[in-house]
């Protein structure tokens, strides 16, 4: 009860914060001298409240308080320790004080870490920041107030949904939002210095530590959000465009092609105009996913509560900030043609500009098939679904170029190149083509495409691996982070080439047999559990070459709240996953059986892992 | 005036984009699929429930008569509150009600049906719920007015008093 | 230059292979595109629910009785609107959705091209 209160009143204090800010800012922008220290310590202390509100808030969760609306919503006295902490930011209401807390967090840190830079600039990204989050504020109190009582206290909460139980998934929300919230200050800063004409190359290489860090949580938290969806939901799959994964993608997007942007605007003062938009584009995409995720007005796998007053706050404050972007741009940027540095169109500047086109229409693919329904829907009333088949085709063949460009495009020279050593570009691309080749002919299921996907994927892993080994190496970072993605696309590829799977029922004791494997179904055992209760299927699974493995997939029955998941039972070494689960069948006595054997997985998440460290490295390097 | 033009249309752009999102709030996000009324039953052959026999859909629906198609099973909650008003209807001369057991054992339906009683003129046993599906439908319960080989109309969920009164007044 | 013409012929002789899957791999293919009416965004592939299962079942049913994928998913939505397929198809409903992505691709590249010219100058 009293954590409630605790937390209640440290946000109304911490939007008091955020007005006092705003007036000292506004007040004495002209001469802001005198301003350092007291706008510190105002944006500490309005950090320090938002603290104390989440923290009022997880103890309320660890204390099992349920005079607190959302503790009784989503929590239960059975839930492990670990579980009733994420359960925090596990829930609407909870998320929002997250984003409170990064935002608050990154405007002090920004402050903090800004000394060198011009006073109006980091008044300027503070009063902008402030904007979003009173924005934040007003919402939380307004419309999803986390410490909302209930009286008389309810003897015990209705639970949290258990496939929601799981650590990768307990851990996702907060790096999440390290990498989707912590846009918001690139997008502060960027407007900032766009009214104060500051687009410059010290610029970048100040805003550039904060696009990685950024990036680098952004690329951890949808890995995480996939692992969880790989070992939880049963399915084998570890992406299905579905509108929840879209929306953490399509920031990605945006904020990989800034970086790029930030890397060339470090060296030439070009792209500023790209520099801006992304900047803007990549926080108005995060908020644009948060609308479409809580307003209820898209259908999908991971919604929270939905409720169309949320969405319509969420709708107006997203459009503001919108608005407010696109005045201060065109009404402040000036874009310098005469500084523009004439290029010949063989060069790095190019390939940039080429990469920073296909990633548009990546995102824009990513984003037309996401909202177009709702388009449709409301100009015509009618009903369509956009899934995989849709993104596929529009992706797949335009990553061919993509990817044969990543391999070459390193390789340029500022202003002019005639490219060097032409002779192992050639031969690596002929050795890719073989081997390719030599994969694929084995499977009749489009030849033509398969090939040359997979040529240019081993391509650039071919010319990326090659580059770690010549000796002037001097973009350690880059060369890790495309290896990366190369390692990724090469791993998906053969997963989805490559991947087996058998759907049959079994009653206990009973055998399958296709060409390759023997599925026998050994038995059952029951177990009771904290809060659920257990029944574990017992499988010995025979490969082609006689070895024998033991697997156990589970199906757990809870009862707060009443749902019966399927923990799959998944092997994992470095060459395949074996993936088995488990289902009942509605008034049968056999269970269903879905065994899957999938290629690479390790390798599909230690390359984005090798993605983001990439990042790590160029965060952590200190000036070339 | 040309550099106003961008400008001015990107900032059009984005007034429409909100225009629509501000009403697809409004619009719900579940799906439920629009029965074209006034559709044709559609042909197929069944398993009848209590003499394994199979039947056609000509046989089951004679014309110039009203039928309730009515799909339920022993392990769905809601049809049990239902089907009391099933049995109140299914008293009228005017309306046969044709079963489809949906994905039940036979055992458990006739301990259903003996506890609850049966208004089906007929029951077909749809085991894997194919015939539902032959239907259009995707849950139970859910109940289809039949007339002239005809749907005149659907009812998803379990039926309730309003709604069986509105059967009477459309079977007169 | 020239390996490469000759790598481009020999693709092309290697791709008169057509989709020969059998009928597990072609109702596999078909379930991933069902989308599942009573899940919250799952196909019919990955859904227990029983009105998956039940379509699984006819799926298999339709393919043995010879039906093409085409018409398996035509039946479908006939059944329950366009909204069960994952892919959508190219009618007057979907032209702006399959063709502005490539329109705002094109368009890229028009700019891109164009300030190419102007830099040139």
């Amino acid at each position: 009860m009293l954590y409630s209160v605790i937390g209640y009143y440290s946000l109304i204090l911490g939007l008091c914060f955020s007005l006092i800010l705003i007036f000292f800012s506004v007040r004495n922008f002209k001469n802001s001298k005198l301003l350092d220290t007291k706008i510190l310590s105002f944006t500490f202390l309005q950090f320090f409240f938002v603290v104390i509100s989440f923290l009022s808030l997880v103890l309320s969760f660890i204390f099992s308080d349920f005079s607190n609306e959302t503790v009784f919503n989503n929590s239960h006295t059975t839930k492990p320790l670990f579980y009733k902490i994420a359960g925090t930011w596990g829930n609407h209401e909870g998320s929002l004080l997250l984003w409170l807390f990064v935002l608050t967090l990154f405007i002090l840190i920004f402050l903090l870490r800004s000394k060198n830079q011009p006073t109006k600039y980091k008044i300027l990204t503070l009063v902008f920041q402030q904007i979003i989050i009173i924005g934040f504020f007003v919402f939380l109190l307004k419309t999803s107030n986390p410490f909302n009582f209930l009286f008389p206290a309810p003897e015990e909460g209705l639970g949290l949904n258990p496939i929601l139980q799981d650590p990768a998934l307990a851990i996702h929300p907060p790096i999440l939002y390290l990498g989707y919230v912590g846009s918001s200050i690139i997008f502060s800063s960027s407007l900032a210095a766009t009214s104060l004409n500051l687009i410059t190359k010290s610029w970048a290489t100040h805003i550039k530590k904060w696009v990685l860090i950024s990036w680098i949580f952004l690329t951890l938290g949808i890995l995480l959000g996939s692992i969880w969806a790989y070992y939880e939901l049963g399915w084998g799959g570890f992406w299905f465009w579905d509108p929840v994964e879209n929306v953490s993608l399509m920031p990605w997007l945006a904020l990989t092609t800034l970086l790029h942007c930030i890397l060339v605007l470090e060296k030439k003062l070009i792209l500023t105009s790209w520099v801006i938009i992304l900047s803007i584009s990549t926080f108005t995409l995060s908020m644009c996913g948060t609308f479409l995720v809580r307003s209820g007005i898209l259908n999908s796998v991971h919604t929270f509560a939905n409720d169309p007053e949320r969405g319509l706050f969420i709708l107006i404050f997203l459009f503001s900030l919108i608005f407010l972007s696109l005045f201060i741009f065109f009404f402040f940027h000036k874009t310098n043609k005469d500084t523009s540095a004439s290029f010949f169109w063989l060069s790095k500047e190019t390939s940039i500009i080429i990469n920073n086109w296909f990633m548009m229409y990546f995102l824009s693919v990513v984003l037309i098939g996401t909202v177009y329904p709702i388009f449709l829907d409301v100009l015509s009333s009618q009903k369509i679904s956009v899934g995989a088949p849709f993104y596929h085709k529009l992706i797949i063949p335009f990553l061919i170029p993509f990817l044969l460009m990543m391999a070459i495009g390193p390789k340029l020279k500022w202003i002019k190149s005639n490219l060097e050593d032409k002779i192992y570009l050639i031969i690596l691309l002929a050795i890719s083509i073989l081997l390719s080749f030599l994969i694929v002919k084995n499977f009749d299921t489009n030849f033509l495409l398969n090939t040359i996907l997979i040529s240019s994927a081993l391509y650039l892993f071919l010319i990326t691996l090659r580059d770690f080994f010549i000796r002037k190496n001097n973009n350690i970072s880059q060369n890790i982070a495309h290896f990366g993605f190369s390692l990724l696309i090469v791993s998906i590829l053969f997963n989805n080439l490559f991947s087996t799977e058998i759907i049959t029922n079994l009653k206990v004791g009973e055998t399958f047999k296709s060409e390759n494997t023997k599925i026998v179904f050994e038995g059952l055992n029951q177990r009771k559990e904290k809060n659920y209760q257990s029944i574990i299927g017992n499988f010995s699974i025979q490969n082609s070459k006689g070895k024998i493995e033991n697997m156990l997939p589970e199906l757990r029955i809870y009862n707060q709240p009443n749902i019966v998941t399927s923990e799959a039972d998944i092997k994992t070494t470095l060459i395949s996953d074996k993936f088995i689960v488990i289902n009942l069948v509605q008034s049968k006595d056999y269970f269903n059986i879905r065994y899957q054997v999938k290629p690479f997985m390790i390798w599909i998440w230690f390359s984005v892992v090798l993605i983001s460290f990439g990042g790590l490295i160029s965060f952590i390097k200190k000036k070339v | 005036m040309k550099n106003k033009f961008l400008p001015l249309s990107i900032i059009f752009i984005f007034v429409i984009f909100f225009i629509i999102f501000y009403k697809g709030l409004q619009y719900t996000n579940i799906y439920t699929p629009e029965i074209k009324t006034n559709n044709k039953i559609p042909l197929f052959s069944a398993d009848l429930f209590y003499s394994n026999k199979v039947v056609n859909s000509s046989e089951l629906f004679k014309l110039d008569k009203f039928y309730l198609l009515n799909i339920w099973s022993s392990w769905c909650v809601p049809c049990r509150k239902e089907h009391s008003l099933l049995m109140h209807l299914g008293k009228s001369n005017k309306i046969d009600i044709i079963g489809i057991n949906y994905k039940d054992t036979k055992v458990n339906a006739e301990i259903f049906l003996d506890e609850l009683g049966n208004p089906y003129k007929k029951i077909i046993f749809d085991q894997e719920g194919i015939n539902a599906i032959e239907w259009g439908a995707y849950g139970v319960p859910e109940s289809y007015l039949i007339h002239n080989g005809i749907i005149i109309r659907k009812y998803t969920g379990p039926l309730n008093k309003k709604l069986i009164n509105e059967i009477k007044l459309l079977i007169k | 230059m020239k390996v490469l013409k000759l790598f481009f012929i020999i693709f092309f002789i290697f791709s008169f292979n057509q989709l020969r899957a059998n009928n597990d791999d072609m109702k596999s293919k078909i379930t991933k595109n069902l989308r599942c009416l009573v899940c919250q965004g799952q196909s019919i592939n990955d859904s227990d629910s029983e009105f998956a299962n039940s379509i699984k079942v006819l799926v298999e049913k339709k393919l043995n009785e010879g039906f093409s994928e085409k018409q398996i998913y035509e039946y479908f939505k006939d059944k329950y609107g366009e909204w069960i397929l994952y892919d959508p198809e190219l009618n007057k409903n979907t032209y702006i959705l399959w063709l502005l992505p490539i329109l705002i691709f094109l368009i890229g590249g028009a700019i891109i091209f164009k300030s190419f010219i102007i830099m040139k100058k």
